[in-house]
């Protein structure tokens, strides 16, 4: 059958590679080669402009991010022996600062701050990092992950659920619950500084009037313990309609003739989404929940237009570190150091996404 | 003559549309908010967030705001340069992503395999971890242009297209839909004699009109709505500026909120109604992201 099996393979080898090459020349120069220089510039001390030359420094920028310790410090003691008490009557205890600055008895805790501590009997348990924003943004990344991707994968999967029903004007309602997908990301952190603004934002004017003024009013985006979680719901609403999308693609591939058969078995609403729909969903379910995840560790521009990481590094994410000292501290080096953590965890997520996605045979 | 079964019924239609509806308001609140306070003198807009009156069209109504933004910022420049970059990006990325899928789906060559699974394994990385090095390397290319050989990229309408032209997911969408397409039809072409080029462009392009769709619809929205970081990474003078960098202008000392919303309402209707007319098929376009081989 095949009379010249070389020069033919040769031949479409020359136009496989001629069609292709477009593309991949554009994509090796602006996306790989720049992947790679990330790569590099972590194991050295790269700065965008610097007097000295560049230089290996191995692995110490990861060491340098990721170092931490536990401290226990005891409270001060009167020279009897007896602890000494404040004003108040709380224990006083010697600050951080004396162990991590200079104190030959403690090398390994040079340079290091303290990122939180809490107290256990008599002593203080001071936990220490080397990097305590970036610690922070670590945190509040995956904090942030664990908020965005459940809620927003089962929102969506509720609201697929409602636009799934046969029922008149339904892609109307499809239309405008996709409509937040389609606007600027940078257009909606600006809308949203509104609806969160401390005084006169719209929610908490919203909780006001249902709670019959009862409510006090929240500084969404000022506060510690709400800025993060006001982003996250942000999110969740911008994108939401996205992966009702998917979800919806994914329920019109379950037959029709299974839930005949469910009908005719007598099957209440309950079972048939329990034992039909979402048995035919399980690869849905995963695709949906690999995306937002992807998404979600992306975290960058709202934070960036919303709170630039404040207040007191609450909404510190790891991308918007590695733009920061990449590019605003010109220390590229800790950036693509930031950068190349991102990635792993990020590669050992998709992974994880094949494994469980393999073929069974 | 109801019957009281119909009755039951309507009341759940109705529970239901009311809920539908609810959902709704969610949805579209900012949206409204948006319009009508860009509307609105800047003392009102403040005040009428305490109350209803936010999202209706009732006070110091006018158009003075949108007067306003062209006095301060180079508006229709903007928008011009955002269709430049947007369009030249979009054209070019059908052509040379599609042509590289078609490659990949029908010609079989070495090193094809690990190629694609190059490109593919790209999809994870954010844009903004590998923003720096990007700029490094458009900041030491040399580029041919009216004033002869010239290095560096910054400030022009290149570095914002040429980097954003291939990505992944474009390719990623072709390839999944040539493989669909019936084998016969190339094989007939090869046949009767046609190079592989005529293939793409007489019998696999007039067949592919949804997936250029979905493509166009995805990098329309990527370089219109979300290139923000970039654009304020290589421009600098603002002849060159893309329209959401706009923005800028407005969070300087004194925020004028009429005006930022004005500006808003500017970018963002024209997205919303090309969205409206073509809903259809922007949620097709997302939905066979979804759907994998």
């Amino acid at each position: 059958m095949r009379k010249k099996p070389t020069s033919k393979l040769r031949q479409t080898t020359a136009a496989g590679w001629g069609m292709a090459s477009p593309a991949i020349v554009l994509m090796s120069l602006f996306l790989i080669v720049p992947f790679i220089l990330a790569f590099g510039f972590s194991f050295t001390n790269q700065r965008l402009v610097s007097p000295n030359p560049t230089e290996y420094v191995g692995t110490s920028n990861f060491s340098q991010l990721l170092s931490f310790d536990i401290l226990t410090i005891e409270p001060k003691k009167a020279e009897s022996g007896q602890l000494i008490r404040d004003d108040d009557g709380n224990l006083t205890y010697p600050r951080v600062r004396k162990f991590t600055r200079k104190n030959p008895n403690y090398p390994e805790l040079k340079g290091m701050k303290e990122w939180f501590s809490w107290s256990s009997g008599d002593d203080r348990v001071v936990m220490l990092a080397k990097d305590v924003i970036f610690i922070k943004a670590l945190v509040n990344t995956v904090v942030f992950v664990l908020i965005v991707a459940p809620v927003q994968g089962g929102l969506a999967l509720l609201l697929a659920l409602l636009i799934n029903q046969k029922m008149r004007f339904i892609n109307i309602f499809r239309t405008i619950y996709f409509m937040p997908v389609v606007m600027s990301i940078i257009v909606v952190s600006i809308l949203w500084r509104f609806i969160y603004d401390g005084d006169d934002g719209l929610l908490n004017n919203l909780l006001s009037i249902l709670s019959f003024g009862y409510f006090e009013p929240i500084d969404w985006l000022g506060r510690t313990d709400t800025a993060l979680g006001s982003i996250a719901a942000m999110s969740i609403w911008q994108a939401v309609g996205f992966h009702m999308v998917i979800w919806l693609s994914g329920l019109q591939t379950i037959p029709a003739s299974l839930y005949e058969v469910a009908d005719i078995e007598g099957a209440t609403k309950w079972q048939k989404f329990r034992y039909v729909t979402w048995p035919g969903l399980r690869n849905t379910a995963v695709l949906v929940l690999i995306v937002i995840t992807m998404q979600a560790f992306a975290l960058f521009s709202q934070v960036n237009v919303m709170t630039r990481g404040g207040p007191l590094d609450s909404t510190q994410t790891l991308v918007y570190q590695a733009v920061i000292r990449g590019y605003e501290k010109q220390d590229i080096a800790g950036g693509s150091a930031i950068s190349v953590i991102l990635f792993l965890i990020v590669l050992s997520i998709s992974l994880f996404q094949r494994y469980l996605t393999r073929e069974k045979t | 003559m109801s019957s009281p079964d119909l009755t039951l019924d309507r009341i759940k239609l109705i529970m239901r549309y009311s809920f539908l509806i609810a959902v709704a308001l969610v949805f579209v609140f900012p949206i409204v908010f948006m319009v009508m306070s860009s509307l609105k003198p800047d003392l009102q807009l403040l005040v009428d967030t305490n109350s209803l009156r936010a999202f209706l069209p009732v006070g110091d109504i006018s158009l003075d705001n949108y007067f306003a933004i062209f006095e301060r910022v180079p508006v229709i420049r903007f928008i011009l340069n955002s269709i430049f970059i947007t369009g030249t990006t979009v054209a070019l990325s059908l052509f040379l992503c599609s042509l590289a899928a078609f490659s990949f789906a029908f010609l079989d060559w070495k090193g094809r395999e690990i190629v694609l699974a190059i490109i593919l394994a790209t999809l994870i990385v954010p844009f903004e971890t590998i923003a720096v090095p990007l700029l490094m390397v458009v900041n030491n290319l040399p580029w041919f242009g009216l004033d002869g050989l010239t290095w560096g990229w910054l400030n022009s309408y290149h570095v914002q297209i040429i980097p954003w032209i291939a990505d992944a997911l474009t390719i990623f969408l072709f390839v999944q839909y040539f493989k669909d397409l019936p084998k016969d039809l190339i094989e007939a072409a090869r046949i009767d004699g046609a190079t592989w080029f005529q293939i793409y462009r007489k019998v696999i392009i007039p067949i592919s009109g949804p997936v250029f769709a979905t493509a166009a619809i995805l990098k329309f929205l990527i370089m219109y709505s979300h290139q923000y970081i970039w654009p304020l990474m290589v421009i600098q003078s603002e002849e060159f500026r893309p329209v959401m960098i706009g923005l800028q202008y407005f969070f300087q000392l004194n925020v004028a909120w009429g005006e930022v919303m004005a500006y808003l309402t500017i970018v963002t209707l024209p997205v919303l109604v090309f969205y409206l007319f073509l809903q259809r098929a922007f949620i097709t376009s997302i939905a066979s992201t979804g759907i994998k081989g």
